[in-house]
């Protein structure tokens, strides 16, 4: 649909018609002290010179940097069909598919959607996608307040991303909801610990696979204890490396989600993302979002439909179970496209070099004097430097390099402050190890 | 069409009280209101509730709706067969239809009688 602003005579017919005399009088019901005073805008410009002031600014931007950056967000290869099959006009669309009748290729790719996104994880159920990772573990947790009915706790692992744990204080500060962390021990995520808070005032327990420094985990026993206090329990996971861990399937989770962006999305400034979320079938009736169905048509014809959408937004409004009013299609459509494109050995092997890299990095990271790896137990494809300075100072010296090491973990964590985490792709070569440890070397 | 051997509410709940436990169901209006049902969420067995406040879901294809308890107490059974077969509701509200047991607890005074939920309804279908 073409966007065609209206002209001052257009305006005036249209005032005309719904008997107003002027603009003014057409907002008169807004009190003058909540009008905008000014709108602040330059005067109009040529196309040319917008342009030129967007590629200004945009060459601000480093853009050429090798970048050692993880922490929840990685700068996998993305095949470049993705991009072209995408931009097909039958999916680039802000058109939400509401009427099966119109829309039967949407509703099939969501559908093949899902079923990828259930096979990854081994899990039951997934829905059509919701905004991105942190949303998903929101969601969750109200999937598990709903379900447990009069629990108001929730035990988060100081494992998840903080990030998302940032997200989950914001989203429920106006809720009846405690929130209880329970801290990280060297690293590792405290099961122990986290076993011992499982009661029946918990409504749901949070853990990240691997967590937020790399490790990776088998929380199958703590998910056992979890049902055993009626406890739901939710895990966040690295979708990529969900072809060589165990999955959340296998180790009983209730809810899975992720956040898809590995999924074939480039890193792009921070998104639009895409939230992953899965569950088994006794908590279906409580997923947020829109979820597509396979069914046949009188003819026995097969057709697809949203459904279990009597709980959706568009439905019940005030009631809806979630307040996201949309899902994000595309960005969901790209996730199958490459899934699709890379195929399970695929995957794997993404995985796979992904961890190697990783595991080379560290070894020649840790080669430098002063450096030792943070981990202990098995990690994937990042993982956490003890440096014998703050780490921050490490990131200002080779950015000027053009190198980003890694993320500084004592913006989140305390006393963390000579912890930089570190993360590898399969896009990681070994020269882009070497030369970060002759950089790293050089400063330290 | 409404029995005249049962308590009802506002929100459509009927109860039948039979000595220290009370039949719940939903009344032929507000099922005819939802059209066909696909799920129902029943509290547990064991479970207690309180009147006025929400102890289930009845779900159609196009609504779902909160189920108010209308009495206090604690539930001592559940209509099983509603898990697989929602649609008993829709066919035999009054009857097979019908959602919980529970021991009683407190009946509060505000129940409609018969006569009264006649003309609730009356008044809503306006």
């Amino acid at each position: 649909m073409p966007y065609i602003p209206h002209t001052p005579d257009e305006q005036q017919a249209m005032l005309a018609t719904i008997g107003v005399p002027d603009m003014a009088a057409l907002f008169a019901d807004i009190p003058p002290e909540l009008r905008p005073k000014s709108f602040d805008l330059p005067q109009g410009q040529s196309e040319m010179s917008v342009l030129s002031h967007m590629e200004e600014l945009a060459a601000r931007n480093s853009t050429d940097l090798t970048s050692f950056l993880g922490a929840g967000f990685y700068d996998h290869y993305n095949p470049a069909a993705i991009k072209a099959l995408a931009s097909r006009g039958e999916f680039f669309t802000a058109y939400t598919p509401y009427q099966p009748e119109a829309s039967q290729g949407t509703l099939q790719a969501i559908f093949e959607y899902q079923t990828s996104i259930c096979r990854l994880l081994d899990m039951e159920y997934s829905n059509a996608s919701l905004y991105d990772g942190g949303t998903a573990i929101y969601e969750a947790i109200m999937m598990a307040v709903r379900k447990t009915r009069k629990r108001t706790k929730i035990l988060v692992s100081q494992g998840v991303n903080p990030i998302y744990r940032t997200m989950l204080d914001s989203y429920t500060t106006n809720l009846n909801l405690e929130l209880i962390t329970v801290p990280h021990n060297q690293g590792q995520t405290d099961v122990a610990a986290l076993m011992d808070h499982l009661d029946e005032d918990i409504a749901a327990i949070i853990v990240q696979n691997p967590n937020f420094f790399g490790s990776a985990n088998d929380f199958t026993q703590l998910f056992e204890q979890a049902r055993k206090n009626g406890v739901v329990s939710i895990l966040s996971v690295y979708p990529v490396m969900q072809s060589v861990l165990k999955t959340p399937g296998e180790m009983g989770a209730d809810i899975a989600v992720a956040e898809g962006q590995s999924l074939g999305l480039p890193l792009s400034f921070g998104g639009p993302y895409l939230g992953i979320m899965t569950c088994t079938k006794p908590l279906i009736r409580q997923m947020p979002g829109r979820i597509v169905g396979k069914t046949t048509d009188v003819d026995g014809k097969t057709g697809y439909v949203l459904t279990l959408q009597a709980r959706e937004q568009h439905i019940r409004r005030h009631k809806a179970t979630s307040n996201i009013c949309s899902n994000q299609s595309l960005c969901a459509v790209c996730s199958l496209m490459y899934l699709a494109l890379l195929g399970p050995e695929g995957l794997k092997r993404t995985a796979e070099l992904s961890i190697q890299q990783a595991h080379y990095a560290a070894e020649r990271l840790t080669s430098i004097p002063g450096v030792s790896l943070y981990n202990k137990t098995p990690f994937t494809n990042e993982f956490v430097l003890s440096l014998p300075c703050e780490a921050s100072k490490v990131i200002n010296a080779l950015v000027d390099k053009k190198f980003i090491p890694g993320f500084p973990l004592g913006r989140y964590y305390e006393g963390m402050d000579n912890m930089l985490l570190v993360a590898c792709t399969e896009k990681t070569s070994n020269q882009d190890i070497g030369i970060l440890a002759e950089l790293m070397g050089g400063v330290l | 069409m409404i029995p005249d051997n049962l308590l009802y509410t506002k929100s459509h709940e009927w109860a039948k009280i039979q000595g220290e436990e009370a039949v719940i169901g939903i009344t032929q209006f507000a099922q005819e209101q939802l059209g066909d049902l696909t799920f129902v969420e029943l509290p547990e067995a064991g479970q207690t509730i309180s009147a006025g406040e929400e102890m289930g879901t009845v779900e159609s294809v196009k609504a779902a709706s909160e189920i108010y308890a209308p009495i206090s107490g604690e539930v001592v059974e559940v209509n099983s067969e509603l898990e697989d077969a929602p649609e008993k509701v829709n066919e035999d509200p009054y009857g097979q239809g019908w959602l919980i047991k529970i021991k009683i607890a407190e009946v509060p005074e505000n129940l409609l009688s018969p006569s009264q939920y006649e003309a609730h309804i009356a008044e809503e279908a306006h």
